[in-house]
């Protein structure tokens, strides 16, 4: 088995020029719009000045950055943690699935905005109404992805494992969970985009600290220079925390990703 | 003189009948079939496709119960899955974040087995089944023969006294079954471990057993039992040539051409 070596430095080039450049092209894009007067300033700051905002009122965004990241990081290991959780459940009893199942998916078709305020009556104005928006939103995927992943072992596996007697609680932990990970990842990292989002409403509907609050107030103010900072900030959290999740799975889950790995050199080759 | 015949079988299959049934109909898939095996003895299965060979195994070891009649193993009445059995599928089902060698030793771990002795034990099996130099290889960088062998040695690990095979060499090249099917031979001699092995080759079959059971159509009943006449020690080319094995393949392609005509 001959296996393609590549210097993970050049991988990380080859990777990440294409979107760097369609990044570069947007920025340009942007800064055409408003350097030829296309659009009013008043609407869409020009980059030069949203950026130097945000080296200016570093240390303003950094303290709401670090609020709206904490209620973020917060509502999605809770939302793992319940969402793994009740998936077990619900894969391991017909009547918690049937049961849990119409619940679950009201509360995912609920607007997460319309209930945001109700929080807010219960909770009062600190984090703990945006953590509960940010689990709502995150909890979701991570059921459905678990219950997936669980379901999704091989029944000869299973059969295998009742021939070789080590009970249930074995069976899940040796064979039907670490068979569910990748599809947990995957609700994973969309439930952290999520997570980020649900914080954010959180915030909008009633708060005074955090992004969600910076872009309400800039609002209010016709300060879109600060608007499109506090949004660029957001999107960076965001990014960083899936990119976390993407290199957790990358470093538990080698065998997942050298596979997919070597689909994705194969396809390449043949491309 | 049957009881104490009884009492000798490693599996007794007394009567049994499996009717499976779903939303549209009920289906019988084995009808009244009974079969002993002996202590030691290397059976056969073969038998048209969906004809009950894979329901036959799966009631020996209990992952399915008889609608009728009796399963015994070792002794004792088949109840629920058992335990003192090794089983290998068609497909290696190994757990594909495990090394091969790590695969073999889950059997090991859900058992709770002594894990130095289970290293050694592993060890041995690898080096016998020629797997050396591929213990740290995960599945996916293994050939489909050598994730087979893999499967083999998980079943054998626990040293069971029967070991159950189904189709195990199926999605193998015709070259590699053939080694396979020295190796398996080897590792029957070596340990005397009763085996049931079901297969779609005549070839395989008959080179294998001591017995080959020829099961009908479904409802699978048994057609007939062919002794296999041949030496213990079997090299493959000679064994091949041997008048014995010509017409004893020649009979089971006889009974399967008949049991598909009846249809
Ligand atoms: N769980 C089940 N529910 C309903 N019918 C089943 C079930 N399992 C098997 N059968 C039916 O029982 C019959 C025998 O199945 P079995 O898998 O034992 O066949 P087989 O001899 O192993 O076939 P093959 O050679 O193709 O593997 C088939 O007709 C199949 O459709
Ligand atoms: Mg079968």
């Amino acid at each position: 088995m001959d296996k393609v070596r590549t210097d993970p430095w050049r991988g990380l080039v080859e990777r990440s020029w294409r979107p760097a450049a369609l990044l570069a092209a947007c920025l340009a894009v942007w800064h055409l719009i408003t350097a030829t007067g296309l659009v009013e300033a008043y609407l869409v700051p020009s980059p030069a000045k949203t950026f130097g905002l945000l080296a200016d009122k570093w240390s303003y965004l950094w303290g709401h950055t670090w609020v709206t990241t904490y209620e973020t990081v917060l509502g999605f290991v809770i939302a793992g943690v319940l969402g793994v959780l009740v998936a077990v459940a619900m894969v391991y009893s017909r009547t918690v699935e049937s049961t849990a199942y119409p619940i679950l998916l009201f509360a995912q078709v609920i607007p997460k905005i319309a209930i945001a305020p109700l929080f807010v009556v219960w909770l009062g104005f600190g984090f703990e109404p945006k953590v509960v928006v940010a689990v709502l939103m995150a909890f979701f995927p991570v059921v459905i992805s678990t219950v997936t992943g669980l379901k999704s072992v091989d029944t000869e596996m299973l059969e295998l494992a009742a021939t070789m007697g080590g009970g249930p609680v074995k069976t899940f932990v040796k064979i039907r969970f670490p068979a569910a990970l990748p599809h947990l990842f995957a609700g994973l990292k969309v439930a952290v985009t999520l997570a980020v989002t649900g914080a954010v409403v959180g915030e909008f509907v009633g708060s005074n600290e955090g992004l969600g609050y910076v872009i309400l107030q800039a609002n209010g103010n016709m300060d879109t220079p600060m608007l499109f900072a506090g949004l660029i900030v957001i999107s960076v959290v965001g990014v960083l925390l899936f990119l976390l999740l993407d290199l957790a799975e990358k470093l538990l889950l080698p065998w997942h990703a050298s596979r997919r790995g070597a689909a994705v050199t194969t396809l390449l080759a043949k491309g | 003189m049957s009881a104490t015949l009884e009492m000798a079988a490693s599996v007794a299959i007394d009567d049994v009948s499996v009717r499976f049934r779903s939303k549209r109909a009920e289906v019988t898939a084995i009808q009244q079939v009974s079969l002993d095996v002996a202590p030691g003895e290397f059976v056969s299965i073969v038998g048209p496709s969906g004809c009950g060979k894979s329901t036959l195994l799966k009631l020996v070891s209990g992952l399915l119960k008889p609608s009728s009649g009796t399963v015994t193993l070792l002794g004792s009445e088949v109840r629920g899955p058992r335990h003192d059995i090794g089983f290998v599928f068609q497909r290696a089902a190994l757990l594909e974040w495990r090394s091969a060698r790590r695969n073999i030793l889950l059997q090991a771990e859900m058992r709770g087995m002594n894990s130095a002795e289970a290293a050694r034990r592993a060890d041995e099996l690898i080096e016998m089944t020629g797997l050396s130099g591929f213990e740290n290889a995960l599945p996916h960088e293994l050939s489909g023969g050598m994730q087979q062998r893999v499967a083999l040695c998980r079943a054998l690990l626990h040293q069971p006294r029967v070991l159950l095979m189904d189709e195990p060499f199926g999605a193998l090249d015709a070259l590699t079954r053939e080694q396979m099917n020295v190796e398996l031979h080897r590792v029957w001699r070596e340990t005397g471990t009763t085996v049931l092995l079901v297969t779609h080759s005549i070839a395989e079959s008959v080179y294998l057993a001591n017995r080959v059971i020829v099961l009908t159509q479904r409802p699978a009943v048994v057609h007939e039992v062919i002794e296999v006449d041949l030496p213990g020690v079997r090299d493959y080319t000679a064994t091949m040539a041997r008048p014995e094995f010509a017409s004893a393949t020649a009979r089971i392609r006889d009974l399967l051409g008949a049991a598909t005509g009846q249809e």
